[in-house]
């Protein structure tokens, strides 16, 4: 722990911050039709993060009398975060370009984007709640902010789910303050062990309610398909992807603070991924819409990822947490790139829309097939080698039965994936022809305008993350090679 | 140069993707690749049989790829998989022969080929468990793709849906069984050769059998016996008929060939107990397969069944190598096996072609619909009675020599079992006889389209995997020079 404060390594968030504030007032003082330029300008605060937290990496040290920590979680965080922003900003652009509401589409996703790298990071219960509400209130917004029907019933939905959680987990917060009388990891860890079992199980859980509301984890799941169904598209991107990657990480270093004998959160997690996985599976089967279809497919993958907080444990180099993160940037790419295939798709479709797309164009189908296989987990993406190393990890912690429910799951999940590819790459509706659906960018016919390109450009890089953390999955492993720090 | 050979056609097929060649060109790129894959994969048997004992890997390559845990690139081959290898090269080229006619899609469908070659062989030399899973579940998509777009008949796409949703289910508890075997050894790995020389899970109580089940479950999907065989017969009824011959002269292979590089040497003991298991089941593939063939119209369902009865064989010989017995019978049970997986990919993928051929003239697999084709299609009639008297396991072919090699082993240490599996081969010559009858002798039928005979194309694509099984049949020690070793060795390993 170290009292005074070295500014620079706290550079990735402060990005982000200026970047807001810079995006917003640019926003506010140069007229409509130059709205672009609070765009690029978070789009490079988002580039800037990225880099600074790369360059930083995972130092080990904690910052701000021990509230926040450099290490694996945080790195993790500080690189697929801004990366996976950057890339709903992409998918976004043909929608969000020309709007009344296009800068505060970036503000929103910047200030989003920093709460959950403070989510990620926060070694200290007090910080992990104020990083809750940054990370929880721009996405209300980002839910509603279409401003229609739908959009409004989404936002109202995930406003409530979020205040209301938010309340649970102050009140466990709370409670642990009362059992530990400190709010730092550190000292939690060292007092918590003595404490009474009821009232401490009764605080872990009600933090578990806040952090499984952001990751979108059963039962404090409703808001996900309604949310993104309402939400914008890239909207709703942002909401399946981002949150998860604090919550999930943060959820991480939450537990290893408990202590393992006086109750059982290891089981109580496992039930939680298990009922994750299966119920998100059983009501993705029906689908027709393609969002909602991936609203509960997202349910799901929370599942696999919770698998591995199961099997937490603190030790340098352990193969959870890496598993964790390598899980979490694929998940990103594969879920972004499903994401970007309905964004270049405007306009409302159902499954069978997607009929002879690989015709239409051959790019798009290309980025469908390998998110959605990437999804399923089938090499060689990244989520093939991320639910390897979570199984494999899950296993060794002696949870072999529900990795058993995962590949059970697994096979399940692949009826519904292959009912979306399946159209895409039939021959197109004799009857209507290839005119009915929407009208597809990027096909060859068609010159299109830079939004629409960056939506292409979004959907084919996505792709290409997704297979290519597969193959590069070494590398992404070693950012999980540090020990979490308090 | 292993890694050239398993990397080349996927290489190619990225070229005709991007590169927006001609249709023509595609399809004799295609062929010119299937072509030096036959030449590098030649050379490497002879290579190897100069220079490696059995058990050695030859061509060997490691790279690290995930050490974190545990796995690398890492491939190599030796007497289990050249056979394979060379096998899937031949079928390949043959398929791209049958297809230069190919008018949908061509470029695609070339390019989708050549990456199913890659994936057959990067499974066949794999040497690390997560390299051999990769390779294994991309198979799965590429056939998929395969039947779903270029398949022919209402149901294409539910019968492509059936096939994935099933081998990919075996796939996964396969995933299973590897990363049981992983958690198992110390320190944990995913290599093939290392866990043979440790066999992880040696005394372990429960685990051991769980682990050889998910295996086990994965593998007999995919290759596939009774009861895990109903995804079979649609896939290869719907899927045209170069995909069927890869996917019963390759792709089924995978099973076996997974049995014999992972199941045995990794998990002996557990083997040796549940040997019987896979004995019966054998068995029983060997018999319902034969029968239900034998209540077949369609000339292609027909086919299909006869393959889950000859996969049947092969686990009967395998199982057999587990029962306590004579290591040389045992050892003779297992070569037969080895020479089976190899004759039937040749045969089975004549017998396909050809079905397509049927398909091709009348439009229909329909063998009530066809008769006296003898007349107007002597070379049709010819190589159709060759195929089956070689399916049927006639001395002279390689069929024979495969059969006969695994029932004599199987004999002593499973008696009963192997009186049985006899039946199968009385039941194959009845099945294969009346249906030569009623394709091509008696009286044409009523409305009977006319049958052109076989053009160039089609004898160059068929004639050859012919050659080869009668090669086999009359010069076993071509073929038996490298798979004798390796299967004693295997006998070995399953012994410990």
């Amino acid at each position: 722990m170290t009292a005074h404060e070295d500014p620079a390594a706290f550079a990735p968030e402060l990005i982000l911050l200026v970047g807001a504030v810079v995006a917003l007032l640019t926003g506010s003082f140069v007229r409509q039709e130059r709205q672009w330029s609070a765009q690029l300008v978070a789009a490079v605060a988002l580039a800037g993060s990225l880099v600074a937290g790369a360059t930083a990496g995972a130092s080990g040290q904690t910052l701000y009398a021990g509230s926040y920590a450099i290490d694996a979680a945080t790195f993790a965080a500080r690189l697929i975060v801004p990366a996976a922003a950057l890339l709903v900003l992409g998918l976004s652009a043909g929608r969000v370009r020309g709007s009344a509401r296009e800068s505060e589409f970036a503000v929103l996703v910047l200030l989003a984007s920093l709460g959950t790298i403070l989510l990620a990071g926060s070694t200290d219960l007090l910080l992990l709640a104020v990083a809750y509400l940054l990370a929880s209130i721009p996405l209300y917004a980002l839910a509603g902010w279409a401003r229609d029907p739908a959009g409004a019933e989404g936002a109202l939905k995930t406003y409530l789910f979020g205040v209301l959680l938010g309340i649970v987990m102050f009140l466990g917060i709370a409670v642990l303050f009362g059992l530990a009388g400190s709010t730092s990891y550190a000292d939690l860890a060292q007092r918590l062990p003595g404490a009474p079992p009821a009232a401490l199980a009764l605080g872990a859980v009600a933090v578990f309610a806040g952090l499984l509301f952001k990751a979108g984890a059963v039962p404090v799941h409703f808001w996900v398909p309604d949310a993104v169904q309402g939400a914008t598209t890239g909207a709703g991107a942002f909401l399946t992807t981002v949150p998860k990657i604090g919550a999930l990480l943060a959820l991480y270093r939450f537990v290893l603070v408990l202590p393992d004998d006086a109750i059982n959160w290891r089981l109580l997690l496992a039930l939680l991924a298990a009922a994750s996985m299966t119920l998100g599976n059983l009501a993705a089967f029906r689908q027709d819409d393609p969002a909602r279809l991936l609203a509960y497919s997202t349910i799901s993958q929370v599942g696999y990822l919770l698998m591995v907080v199961v099997v937490a444990d603190p030790v340098a180099g352990s193969a959870p947490l890496a598993a964790l993160i390598l899980y979490l940037a694929a998940y990103a790419a594969a879920n972004l790139g499903a994401f970007a295939v309905i964004a270049a798709r405007p306009g409302p479709s159902t499954l069978t829309d997607y009929r002879g797309l690989a015709r239409q164009s051959p790019a798009l189908a290309g980025v469908l097939v390998v998110s959605l296989l990437a999804l399923v987990g089938t090499p060689p993406t990244g989520v093939f080698t991320g639910k390897l190393t979570v199984f494999a990890a899950t296993w060794d912690g002696g949870w072999a039965w529900l990795v058993v429910i995962a590949a059970v799951n697994t096979v399940a999940s692949l009826y519904y994936y292959l009912r979306w590819i399946a159209p895409a790459f039939a021959r197109p509706d004799p009857a209507t022809g290839p005119a009915a659906g929407p009208s597809v960018p990027g096909s060859p016919r068609e010159a299109l305008a830079w939004p629409a390109r960056c939506v292409i450009a979004a959907a084919v890089t996505t792709g290409c993350l997704a297979l290519l953390i597969g193959i590069v999955a070494d590398g992404v492993l070693d950012i999980g090679s540090a020990a979490i720090k308090w | 140069m292993l890694s050239l050979l398993i990397f080349l056609p996927a290489a190619v097929a990225a070229v005709l993707l991007l590169a927006r060649v001609p249709d023509r060109v595609a399809l004799w790129a295609w062929l010119v690749t299937g072509l030096v894959t036959v030449g590098l994969s030649v050379g490497m048997w002879a290579a190897y049989l100069h220079g490696h004992g059995p058990g050695q890997f030859g061509f060997a390559e490691q790279v690290p790829w995930m050490p974190g845990i545990g796995s690398s690139y890492h491939v190599g081959v030796d007497g289990l998989s050249l056979p394979l290898l060379a096998l899937t090269a031949v079928i390949f080229t043959a398929t791209a022969v049958y297809s230069l006619r190919e008018r949908q899609q061509p470029r695609s469908y070339a390019a989708l080929f050549l990456a199913l070659q890659t994936t057959s062989l990067g499974v066949f030399s794999a040497l690390d468990l997560i390299v051999f899973f990769v390779f294994f579940d991309l198979s799965i998509v590429g056939m998929y793709f395969v039947i779903a777009g270029w398949g022919h008949g209402p149901a294409r796409r539910r019968s492509a849906l059936l096939f994935f949703l099933y081998t990919f289910t075996g796939s996964l508890a396969l995933l299973l069984g590897f990363i049981g075997l992983y958690v198992a050894s110390d320190p944990h790995t995913f290599d093939i050769a290392e866990l043979a020389a440790h066999p992880p899970l040696t005394g372990s109580g429960a685990a051991g059998p769980l682990v050889l089940a998910a295996i086990a479950l994965g593998l007999a999907i995919k290759t596939p016996t009774v009861p895990f065989h109903s995804w079979l017969p649609p896939a290869h009824t719907d899927a045209p008929a170069a995909g069927s011959a890869v996917l019963a002269g390759i792709l089924l292979k995978m099973g076996t060939f997974g049995f014999v590089r992972i199941a045995m040497p990794l998990l002996p003991e557990q083997w040796r107990t549940y040997a019987w298991v896979f004995v019966g089941v054998g068995v029983a593939s060997v018999l319902y397969g034969a029968l239900v063939a034998l209540a077949q119209d369609n000339f292609k369902r027909l086919i299909a069944f006869t393959s889950v009865n000859h996969m049947g064989y092969i686990l009967l010989g395998l199982g057999a190598a587990g029962l306590a017995g004579d290591a040389h019978a045992r050892s003779v049970a297992v070569t037969g096996a080895l020479v089976q997986m190899v004759s039937h990919g040749l045969i089975t993928a004549a017998l396909f072609l050809l079905a397509g051929v049927l398909l091709d003239r009348g439009g229909s697999y329909d063998l009530t619909r066809y008769g006296a084709l003898a007349g107007p299609a002597p070379r049709f009639a010819a190589l159709t009675t060759v195929a089956a008297f070689a399916s049927l396991g006639l001395p002279g072919f390689s069929g024979f020599i495969a059969e006969f090699q695994i029932l004599a082993g199987s004999l002593g240490p499973a008696t009963p079992a192997a009186a049985v599996a006899a039946l199968g081969i009385v039941l194959t010559a009845g099945l294969f006889l009346w249906a030569i009858h009623r394709l091509f002798l008696g009286t044409p039928r009523t409305g009977q389209v006319a049958f052109a005979d076989l053009s160039a194309r089609e004898l160059w694509a068929i004639g050859p995997l012919l050659a080869l099984s009668v090669l086999i049949g009359v010069f076993p020690q071509s073929l038996l020079g490298v798979v004798t070793p390796a299967a004693d060795h295997l006998i070995a390993l399953v012994g410990r």
